[in-house]
């Protein structure tokens, strides 16, 4: 088999096979509206700080299968951390002990 | 910016694949289609996506396709149309029958 890694990309998928599609509504999670408002802010006028488009190339670059496993702000947020990184508004230290400091609140006994 | 192409002349879309956020369908490249409107000029798309704010602007169409030109095996009626909108740089001059 061919093996083609540049013509089409994963998320690229007009025409292609969709399979079954659910069509049901559902609540959005606390996190996922905060996800959705930072992005808002983000990418504003002033300050510009990162761009919807920037947001979809990091989106797009995900691997397939984290791709199809990540729900859709599971996406957002993964991207926009990237962005962020890229843009110079977080260094990864910052994100580190930040994540390490946040985890650590929910630390629970192993039984 | 001006517009390089007027609404009713015969276009066929690049075939590139080059990385990085790409704005055009892959299912519509090298497709020959008309531009059936001029829809305004945004900056360059893929260059925001590498965070270059100030891209510079260019021409963005709308470009309508005939089905069964860009679908080998569609089944539905023969004048079925479909519109993309498509960056100027993905666009060249075609020399396709009129449609």
């Amino acid at each position: 088999m061919e093996r083609d890694f540049t013509r089409r990309s994963h998320h690229d998928m007009g025409g292609l096979e969709a399979g079954h599609i659910k069509h049901v509504e559902h609540d959005y999670e606390l996190w996922e509206k905060r996800v959705d408002a930072m992005l808002v802010l983000l990418t504003s006028k002033s300050p510009k700080l990162m761009s919807v488009d920037q947001l979809r190339k990091g989106i797009e670059s995900l691997p397939p299968d984290a791709y199809e496993k990540m729900s859709y702000y599971e996406r957002w947020i993964f991207s926009i951390t990237q962005a962020l990184q890229y843009n110079g508004l977080l260094t990864t230290e910052e994100l580190s002990r930040k994540l390490e400091e946040v985890q650590s609140r929910f630390e629970t006994e192993v039984v | 910016m001006k517009a390089v192409f007027n609404p009713g002349d015969a276009v066929q879309v690049r075939r590139g694949s080059p990385p990085g956020h790409i704005r055009t369908p892959f299912y519509v490249r090298g497709c020959k289609g008309r531009i059936e409107r001029i829809a305004g000029e945004f900056r360059n798309p893929e260059e925001l996506a590498f965070g270059r704010f100030d891209a510079a602007k260019t021409p963005l169409y709308r470009v309508r396709f005939q089905q069964q030109d860009v679908w080998p095996d569609y089944n539905g009626n023969s004048g079925d149309t479909l519109d993309v909108e498509i960056f100027e740089f993905w666009l060249e001059p075609s020399t396709a029958d009129k449609t």
